[in-house]
């Protein structure tokens, strides 16, 4: 991930400071692989090490990361489905093609503005919460109790979280296509004079499921993409309460910035 | 009193050789070598920077050393698995300087935690076991509380319920007195000695207040920049002879000798020796 580079030292070199911010990048990427393949190891093998990952903390986990959400979620797909059928009729009208614009708003929604959106408000949301906890709970020695307690923090921590966000962004995503394409529908209907069956109807029509589930892939891999870079911002804290703000801006800014790249490689990939 | 363990009264509980620890570049311990004894509590002594919660760090697995070993229980730390560290970890109780209560659980939850972690019990027997420690910490009847209403003295006090609640045979307390009042580090002090005479486990206080230290010590490790200077009973250290320990024993400060070209390369940040 990019970062500002170190301004504490003296003043480095301009190609110093680019191999210590490259250095540092990939100790980060590093950190959140190990993360992730620890994280798995426990999910599976917990049991076997005495330390099976729990259920409640993972339901507590959904609550706050999905059904917390709902509100603010619908809001946002709502509008952007009102948005894109008001811009998507303006844009085909000189055409003549206004009634072609459910075939454009049914896929960009499913597609793209569904799990970016939910994406981008579960890291502002979810992501930064983890890496503030996490970061809490590093300085004030919580995390080292928990290790000398004979109890592996990925396992009690990190894990719930990322079994909760892995359920979680792609329900909420489902629940966005849903409310933003109904937020279309009662624009697209009462604009073009038509019913709100017609337009149900011809939606139905242009959508494929492969059109939802791709959706819905990408919102998995945001969801981990959200969990890995939340915790490992949070684990690395040091400096009291001022390193927790910085990491937990910082885990909001890398986890939209991986969010939208892996976006586009993932478009790049499946749909040329 | 001491439950079955695999040591018999003379092997070591910790023993600890030619230990150096890094951070960074910067070499904070140099070859410390120590043995802790089954049943006794050792102090380790210090000012600040003298390198005691690095070195209590390194016992406690949280980090590894540069070089040297550590042996825990008889068994060599860095070497073990997850299930080999789980069980050491099960055996070891630590109350951190600050308590490191779980902030989003109650003082209850926070002891109980290890025994929900690691055993079978039924919630009726973790309650009365969770009763005993707070007992013996002075806390009964403030297991609802959230740590955040709790007072200094209160949550170091918990720390300590929770270190012991699986009943430990090596208890580690990281500055117990710190930031209290006379009154409460003595009852802190006195707690400790409790702990050891009625559940006979071996003890290990990493502290620099020098009034605590000899109020419970058996044995005392005196450690100053890194270097353990002396390690032998309260009594000993108390008549050393030797002019590092004579001077943080009379809180006496010792300005560094430096030579003078050294000191004005300091102040001018080096600059000089460059040109």
């Amino acid at each position: 991930m990019p970062e500002a580079s170190d301004t504490a030292s003296s003043p480095p070199g301009l190609l110093e400071s680019i191999g210590r911010s490259t250095a540092r990048g990939l100790e980060t990427l590093g950190f959140g692989a190990s993360l992730l393949g620890q994280s798995l190891y426990w999910l599976v093998l917990g049991r076997r090490r005495h330390q099976p990952v729990r259920a409640a903390p993972a339901f507590a986990e959904m609550m706050q990361v999905g059904i917390h959400a709902l509100p603010i979620a619908t809001l946002l797909s709502f509008t952007i489905g009102l948005m894109l059928a008001i811009q998507g009729i303006d844009a085909l009208e000189p055409f003549g093609a206004q009634h072609q614009v459910v075939l454009g708003v049914a896929l960009s929604v499913t597609r793209e503005f569904a799990p970016l959106i939910t994406g981008i408000l579960v890291a502002g949301r979810s992501g930064s919460a983890l890496a503030a906890r996490l970061g809490t709970m590093t300085i004030s020695n919580e995390v080292d109790a928990l290790r000398v307690m004979g109890i592996n923090p990925v396992r009690f921590l990190v894990v719930p979280s990322l079994i909760a966000m892995v359920v979680m962004l792609p329900a909420l995503t489902l629940w966005a296509d849903l409310v933003a394409l109904f937020g279309a529908g009662l624009y697209v209907s009462a604009d073009l004079g038509s019913t709100f069956t017609a337009y149900v109807d011809q939606a139905l029509r242009y959508l494929h499921a492969e059109d939802v589930m791709r959706g819905l892939t990408k919102s998995v891999l945001f969801a981990i993409l959200i969990t890995i870079i939340g915790v490992a911002n949070g684990a690395r804290v040091r400096g009291g309460a001022e390193g927790v703000g910085a990491a937990t801006t910082r885990s909001v800014v890398q986890a939209i910035t991986a969010i939208v790249l892996t976006d586009m490689i993932f478009v790049f990939i499946t749909t040329r | 009193m001491r439950a079955a363990s695999p040591q018999n009264a003379s092997t070591p509980v910790i023993q600890v050789d030619n230990l150096v620890a890094h951070y960074g570049e910067r070499e904070i311990l140099h070859d410390v070598s120590l043995t802790v004894l089954p049943g006794e509590i050792m102090v380790i002594m210090g000012g600040s920077g003298s390198g005691k919660s690095t070195l209590l760090r390194h016992l406690l697995g949280l980090e590894r050393a540069s070089s040297g070993s550590i042996r825990l229980l008889g068994k060599l730390l860095g070497e073990l698995d997850d299930l080999g560290q789980y069980e050491i970890y099960k055996k070891i109780g630590v109350a951190f300087q600050g308590g490191a209560l779980f902030s989003s659980m109650n003082l209850g939850d926070n002891i109980k935690l290890p025994l929900r972690e690691h055993t079978n019990l039924d919630a009726d027997t973790m309650e009365i076991m969770l009763r005993l420690k707070l007992e013996i910490v002075s806390l009964a009847g403030f297991e609802d509380l959230m740590p955040s209403e709790l007072s200094g003295g209160m949550i170091k006090r918990a720390a300590f319920a929770r270190a012991i609640i699986m009943d430990p045979t090596l208890l580690f307390c990281d500055e117990p007195s710190a930031g209290l009042d006379p009154v409460v580090a003595a009852g802190l002090d006195e707690l400790i000695l409790r702990l050891r005479d009625a559940l006979g486990m071996t003890i290990v206080v990493v502290t620099h207040d020098l009034d605590s230290a000899f109020r419970i010590a058996d044995r005392i490790a005196v450690l100053d920049k890194g270097e353990l200077l002396a390690l032998d009973s309260a009594e000993a250290v108390r008549n050393s002879d030797n002019p590092r320990i004579h001077n943080l024993l009379s809180r006496h400060f010792v300005e560094e000798t430096l030579d003078p070209d050294e000191y004005l390369a300091r102040l001018t940040g080096g600059s000089r020796n460059r040109d």
